[in-house]
């Protein structure tokens, strides 16, 4: 199945990217002949088989419910692009 | 610049030798290579004195035990977090990223004793084969400084091989460790999966990523190995298994030992001088006692495949945090939110990045992820099960590190599948989560140097280590130094 450019401009709006034309362009070719290859696991007869998604044993893991120190708010924001009163500021999300 | 960490502690400890001297020599020896390796992202020659002085008030108290890396220069992948001290994994959307703690990694080698010399460079987010797709530093092969130092952990790589440090961290998620000690002529290992704390290690493909020592000798590495692994409560990932001594079992020799050699390996691409080398390092393990065995990976063919749907599907979310809004760097053209999202992750990520996000959100993406995601998963259960079964026979899976020595700066940025594929050999046994070291089993005509990759059974270092060491002792590959 080969990538379209329509393909590569919806999968950028999922992964919140926002490339030039020219650039859809490229990825374009460089994702299809990536693909092209990838695709050979369909040949892989994979019936009953299990998918391994961890190689090692995933289990929950519980700790006794004791209060710690954890990273100070100030620390935490001291980072951010626009942080003030201790929150994170971000452009308006409702019109 | 080429003694070790055993030839260090003990002139460091006879006080033949003050670790402010040692690391004196070490910054000294960065400012006269550094313009031309470009191993370093950042140098903290100042922390590293300070770190230094604590070490030699230790070397000098009754009551402080220096700790098995006490007074050695070290560096450490800028992938892993430091408190205080700028983390950007060569990109730009974490260029003035300061953390506000250290990785588990970095509060080991501390625990043990070590000067951190500096961050080095690497592929941005570790994606990559070259070190080219840093954003923020050029890293060239100390043996030749038209070709790369092999990726993504290429600065940690490079900086051992130039002297710029006595070992150094990096991480590998399909080869990053193994493939630039090849391609530098070191040691690189990469642990059992879950072997090293991964807190505060920024992630590509969590199911992969693994941190481990690049060093000179075998020894030194097993050393470092035992520095950093173990259990961490705050990486629920990380087992909790007991850390042998690593160095306990490396002159036990290789008497009946079982070398797996997997016909899959030995394929049609591989440099002859590769292939020549990796059979003569076979042919020297068997007269040192060793048995060769030969055996079938039938998945191989898949790996890259099966790696390159994971490990993008993986990254895609991991990197999901990069938006703008916790930490790094924000566009705001003044459009909403969802235009800072884009506009940010557009102008921070390089192109390498950009593509495997994109690559990952689409094997996820409705309608895709069964016959992608999913599949991938199974045939990796296929991939597992090929090593499980090899090991019923053999006790070591030898094989070439990467099926070329170093290639030019340059030769294969142009095509993203040509690059993916010199990681042939290495992804199988990422995608298995089994232990495999590279060390140096020769030299190509043009003096480049050849990795020959030991592979192991689950948590099982030391047998690895102790092969590799075997064949070390008995050859002098290791005490080649590049001419700068």
């Amino acid at each position: 199945m080969a990538i379209t450019r329509e393909d590569v401009k919806h999968v950028a709006v999922l992964a919140r990217l926002r490339p030039t034309d020219e650039d859809i362009d490229l990825y374009t070719g460089q994702l299809q002949r990536i693909m092209g290859h990838v695709e050979k696991i369909s040949e892989v007869d994979t019936e009953g088989v299990e998918p391994t998604t961890s190689t090692v044993p995933l289990r929950a893991v519980t700790r006794d419910d004791v209060i710690k120190d954890s990273l100070p708010q100030e620390s935490a924001i001291k980072n951010a692009p626009i942080g003030e009163r201790g929150a994170f500021r971000v452009p308006k999300v409702i019109e | 610049m080429t003694e070790t960490i055993k030839e260090l502690l003990h002139k460091l400890s006879s006080g033949a030798l003050t670790s402010v001297e040692l690391t004196s020599n070490y910054l000294d020896r960065i400012k006269e290579v550094e313009e031309r390796v470009g191993a370093f992202i950042t140098v903290t020659g100042e922390e590293a004195i300070n770190s230094a002085l604590v070490a030699d008030a230790n070397v000098n108290s009754p009551d402080d035990e220096p700790g098995p890396l006490g007074g050695i220069p070290v560096g450490v992948k800028d992938i892993f977090c430091t408190d205080g001290v700028r983390t950007t994994c060569a990109s730009k959307i974490l260029e003035n990223f300061i953390p506000p703690y250290d990785s588990t990694v970095v509060t080991k080698l501390k625990e043990a004793g070590a000067v951190i010399v500096g961050k080095l460079n690497m592929d941005e987010f570790a994606m990559g084969s070259s070190s080219e797709n840093s954003a923020l530093a050029d890293t060239r092969n100390p043996w030749d400084l038209e070709r790369v130092p092999g990726g993504s952990s290429g600065g940690s790589a490079a900086a051992v091989a130039a002297g710029e440090c006595v070992v150094s961290i990096g991480t590998d998620t399909g080869g990053s460790i193994r493939q630039p000690a090849a391609c530098c002529g070191i040691v690189g290992l990469k642990p059992t999966y879950g072997r090293v704390s991964r807190f505060g290690m920024m992630a590509f493909a969590s199911s992969l990523d693994q941190a481990g020592p690049f060093a000179r000798t075998v020894e030194d590495a097993a050393i470092v190995l035992g520095a950093i692994a173990g259990h961490d409560e705050k990486d629920s990932t990380s087992l909790d298994e007991p850390v042998p001594d690593f160095t306990a079992t490396l002159n036990d020799g290789v008497e009946g030992l079982r070398i797996g050699i997997p016909k899959e390996f030995f394929i049609e691409g591989i440099d002859p001088e590769v292939e020549a080398a990796v059979r003569a390092a076979i042919d020297l393990l068997k007269s040192k006692g060793a048995v060769v065995v030969d055996i079938s990976l039938p998945h191989t063919h898949y790996s890259v495949s099966t790696y390159y749907i994971v490990a993008t599907a993986e990254a895609s979310s991991n990197l999901a945090r990069y938006d703008g809004v916790k930490y790094g760097l924000r566009v705001d053209n003044g459009g909403g939110l969802m235009d800072m999202y884009r506009d940010t992750r557009e102008a921070g990520f390089g192109a390498e990045v950009k593509r495997r996000i994109m690559l990952g959100t689409y094997v996820l993406s409705s309608g895709y992820y069964d016959a992608y995601y999913r599949k991938a998963s199974q045939v990796r259960t296929l991939i597992k099960r090929d090593f499980a079964e090899a090991y019923k026979v053999c006790d070591v899976i030898i094989t070439p590190t990467a099926p070329t020595p170093a290639f030019k700066i340059g030769e294969k940025t142009a095509e993203p599948l040509t690059m993916y594929l010199s990681d042939i050999f290495t992804l199988s046994s990422s995608l298995a989560g089994v232990p495999a070291i590279s060390i140096p089993c020769g030299f190509t005509k043009e003096n480049l140097p050849i990795g020959l990759q030991i592979i192991g059974h689950h948590l099982d270092e030391a047998t690895v280590l102790r092969t590799a060491h075997t064949y070390e002792q008995a050859t002098e590959w290791h005490t080649r130094v590049a001419e700068l």
